[in-house]
């Protein structure tokens, strides 16, 4: 089941929980906090969510992408939050029979996490402002 | 008749609250509320054109019917990853 955490993640536990002597491909990936975005700095990030409906939605996607692709497994975990620089903020995991499936997977869990899944995240700029990013609303 | 509305991110610190009550008529739909929010509440006009409404934890449309039981959320342009 896929999990929203407070505490960081493990990637190398993500990996172990994915292989399987039924897969020939594992494919991880990993989000990570960035420290300059279009030349602004960042000093720290936070992450909000709507809990019960990205839970809903994330499991929905891990259904959705097992099913399509065939996985052997899955695993999907995004960090709720203040997240320090270069941190993992999500982390997706797939095991799949060969390579093309793993790595059509992975890439759609990501992009698709991205824009479904109700998570915010806000940027805490080195100048002492923040802001909450929302994709096509101007500041 | 009230209907509360579940606020996140950009949207909750414009109102400074997690939850407003929107009060509409009977079969009142996503797209009454997306208006009557940017009436009420003048800080969010600019905001509430870009947002979604979710309906019982699924996205829904503008013609969407709403029932005082839903459990109706405003979601700003999501930013997870």
């Amino acid at each position: 089941m896929p999990r929203l955490t407070f505490e960081p993640i493990d990637s190398a536990c993500l990996l172990t929980e994915v292989q399987s002597a039924r897969a020939g491909a594992v494919v991880l990936f990993l989000g990570t906090t960035r420290e300059y975005t279009d030349g602004r700095r960042t000093v720290s990030l936070e992450y909000d969510c709507y809990r019960d409906m990205a839970q809903q939605k994330l499991e929905q996607l891990q259904a959705e992408a097992c099913q399509k692709w065939s996985l052997v497994h899955c695993a999907i975990v995004h960090r709720l939050g203040d997240v320090d620089l270069g941190e993992v903020s999500v982390a997706v995991a797939v095991s799949a029979g060969h390579r093309e499936a793993a790595f059509a997977a992975g890439k759609w869990l990501i992009d698709t996490i991205k824009e479904v899944v109700p998570i915010w995240k806000k940027e805490n700029w080195h100048d002492g402002t923040s802001e909450w990013v929302h994709p096509g609303i101007s500041e | 008749m009230n209907f509360e509305v579940k606020l996140f991110a950009g949207a909750r610190e414009i109102v400074g609250k997690d939850l407003v009550i929107v009060s509409l008529e009977a079969g009142a739909t996503v797209a009454d509320l997306r208006i009557a929010l940017g009436q009420s509440i003048p800080a969010l006009r600019e905001t509430i054109e870009h947002v979604k409404f979710a309906v019982n934890h699924d996205y829904a449309d503008d013609d969407t019917c709403l029932s005082p039981d839903s459990e109706i959320a405003c979601i700003p342009p999501v930013s997870g990853g």
